[in-house]
């Protein structure tokens, strides 16, 4: 073990993040060297959608719990990062109702993204913790009930938000390599924290609250601190999403944003950060075609009343398939990996990933077997 | 401001609420399924009533009936080819998938309708009213009432008079244990579908009632409605679902008449404050359900 140096195993304790970046690194690239406008677009506002997922992955990969609140810190991060940056007398003609108190903030670019992100993660840090010790449905409802809440907000506090009515006027400062880089370092960020100890004590929650609680662990602590972090990120997302848009509504953070993040995530599969990247690059490849197509055939005018829901209506249609033939997605709970360093070295590991592997895929088998037990139990 | 015309108007609204609560809860209570295709159902239903009213010489009254009809039988699909086959998976799996249903339907009438808003021709009675008591107050409103109470009244007589009925509030209690006594799953799943698509089917009539026309997300209020009262009134219970769809009409047309314009306008978000609140301190609800122990959550 002296031989290997400290920085080669660095990177062999972690191939999976370098492999995903270097892929996010090589798209940028190809679509920075292809030059085309539009390829352009679509993989700016793809590597904004991957944070997002990437963050949905964090909280619902690690803790089990399927969140709807998620588009709605989106929303606050995106609404957030904009009153920072703007300039006070763009916010004057784009926000004429705004408190006169934030009218004169204003802050460079990263710092207003970055701003934008903790107000995202100061809402969820303030409001999740009395949330985070239900489970199942009630976790489900109580995160549509937080969804329907900002939307709500957002669309009716017209002094911070001009109400229902499209913001302009933001600049466009989030480019491509913007986008890239943050969706790499939240590669990192995810995967350090699947890694780490809450991230582990999380996962143990997830496999069995009993056990978990019995060694120890607080599950509403460890779910909290997920919550929060994955805010962090949709707020992120939403910042840079927002400053690459530039004019946007409160409509744009409700059900359709959701399942379109929701089915990126359940399509690549919610348990690895490899499947949350790969569902990404995957819907958004079948989403913009699909999208050409409809385009296409509105252009040509094939159909006289046009053509509109035909790319939400094959994509869920895809979900459901995955659902039923592969309900932990393309990537499973497997972690992309580089396993070319010597194989030797690596087996104890492999070995642990496979037995955790298999005892993932037969936790979500019985999951559902489980929940009914529980409720014969008590009877 | 508290008359004979309100009192009305807020029990038809109840009335209303009760049945979009039932339906939800039927499904819920045997399989933990938040059915979030459920406010589709209703589009389907006023999509209906759009088509053959606008394109069919039949009389309303078989309008409304072919309405319930193929609501019902959607909701039968949606089970057949897309719950069915996730329901021993796992939960999430299942909510994730009535979430892609709900989806799919809403873009299916996007696509093959349109996404402009269609009108919906009503019959006469909807827009008349008669003079109770000094008031004005809309046949469509007391209609409303009239059905909803047969609704439940046959409801009633289905769980407990019948053996279907009764395997199916034995499966709201426990599952399993049913399964074991030999009730198939699938029938008494089924059925609560079908009633599910029925409750959504006759809410559509009286919902485009009110607006006289139609369009793709129509569902989605009806079903912020069902989560709403639902949860109000406990979600393991289907006495719970129907006081709980009255209690929030009455909540709902009481913060209108008290509740500023300005405050108004985030009364949904007050109404889901109340649904998180209810979830922590009460998740049983107003009505506990007499056989379950089990802390939802």
């Amino acid at each position: 073990m002296n031989r290997t140096f400290p920085a080669r195993t660095l990177v062999q304790r972690n191939t999976t993040p370098i492999l995903l970046a270097a892929l996010l690194l090589f798209i940028t690239i190809v679509a920075e060297m292809l030059g085309i406008n539009l390829i352009v677009r679509i993989v700016t506002v793809m590597f904004t959608s991957l944070i997002l997922v990437l963050g949905l992955q964090l909280f619902m990969g690690n803790s089990g719990i399927l969140s709807f609140a998620h588009i709605g810190f989106m929303g606050i991060g995106a609404y957030a990062s904009v009153l920072f940056s703007m300039t006070p007398q763009a916010k004057q003609l784009s926000i004429p109702s705004l408190y006169p108190l934030l009218v004169p903030i204003h802050l460079p670019f990263w710092a207003a993204v970055l701003m934008g992100a903790l107000v995202a993660a100061l809402v969820a840090a303030v409001v999740s913790y009395p949330l985070m010790r239900l489970s199942d449905a009630a976790a489900v409802i109580t995160t549509f009930a937080l969804l329907v809440i900002i939307h709500v907000i957002l669309v009716h506090w017209d002094r911070i938000t001009n109400g229902p009515r499209t913001l302009f006027g933001v600049d466009n400062y989030t480019d491509l390599w913007t986008s890239a880089l943050v969706s790499m370092l939240a590669i990192f960020l995810v995967y350090f924290f699947k890694e780490s100890r809450v991230g582990l004590r999380l996962r143990a929650t997830r496999d069995d609250a009993y056990a978990a609680a019995s060694i120890g662990i607080n599950m509403v602590s460890m779910r909290w601190l997920a919550f929060t972090a994955s805010a962090f990120l949709a707020g992120l997302g939403g910042g840079l999403w927002a400053h690459f848009i530039t004019s946007f509504s409160p409509y744009a953070f409700y059900l359709t944003e959701t399942f379109v993040i929701l089915a990126m995530l359940v399509v690549g599969g919610p348990y690895s950060v490899s499947g949350a990247v790969v569902g990404t690059l995957v819907v958004t490849a079948v989403r913009e075609g699909l999208r050409g197509i409809e385009n296409y055939l509105n252009i040509a005018q094939v159909f006289p009343q046009g053509v509109y829901g035909f790319t939400e209506v094959v994509l869920s249609i895809a979900l459901i398939l995955i659902l039923i033939y592969r309900p932990s997605g393309i990537m499973g709970s497997r972690e992309l990996r580089w396993t070319g360093f010597g194989r030797m070295k690596n087996a104890p590991e492999e070995a642990l990933q496979a037995a955790e592997d298999a005892k993932e895929t037969s936790a979500k088998g019985t999951s559902a077997k489980e929940t009914s037990a529980k409720g014969a139990s008590h009877v | 401001m508290i008359n004979f015309e309100f009192i009305v108007n807020t029990l038809s609204l109840g009335s209303l609420y009760a049945m979009l609560a039932l339906g939800l809860v039927i499904i819920y209570g045997i399989l933990r399924l938040v059915n979030f295709a459920y406010g589709e159902l209703v589009m389907i239903g006023g999509y209906t009533l759009y088509l053959l009213t606008g394109f069919t010489p039949l009389p309303w009254v078989a309008i409304a009936l072919f309405a319930v009809l193929v609501s019902m039988f959607t909701s039968l699909g949606t089970e057949l080819v897309a719950f069915r086959p996730v329901r021993e998976k796992s939960l999430t799996a299942m909510l994730i998938t009535s979430f892609a249903v709900s989806t799919l339907l809403q873009n299916g009438a996007l696509l093959i309708i349109s996404p402009r808003a269609r009108a919906v021709r009503l019959p006469q009675i909807f827009s008349e009213s008669v003079r109770i008591a000094g008031a004005d107050v809309p046949w469509r409103n007391i209609l409303t009432i009239v059905v909803s109470l047969v609704m439940l009244g046959l409801l009633s007589l289905l769980l407990r008079r019948t053996t279907l009925g009764i395997a199916l509030r034995a499966a709201a209690d426990n599952f399993r244990m049913t399964r074991m006594l030999g009730v198939p799953a699938n029938t008494v799943i089924s059925t609560a579908f079908a009633i599910s698509g029925i409750m959504a089917g006759v809410v559509s009539i009286f919902w485009i009632g009110r607006s006289a026309s139609v369009t793709p997300t129509i569902g989605l209020p009806p079903l912020l409605v069902a989560f709403v009262a639902t949860v109000i009134g406990g979600m393991r219970s289907l006495v719970g679902a129907v006081v709980g769809g009255y209690v929030y009409a009455i909540i709902i047309s009481l913060l209108g008449v008290f509740l500023p314009q300005t405050l108004l306008d985030f009364r949904e978000a007050f109404m889901f404050g109340i649904v998180i609140l209810i979830l922590l301190f009460r998740p049983e609800g107003l009505i506990r359900s007499k056989t379950s122990v089990e802390r939802i959550g």
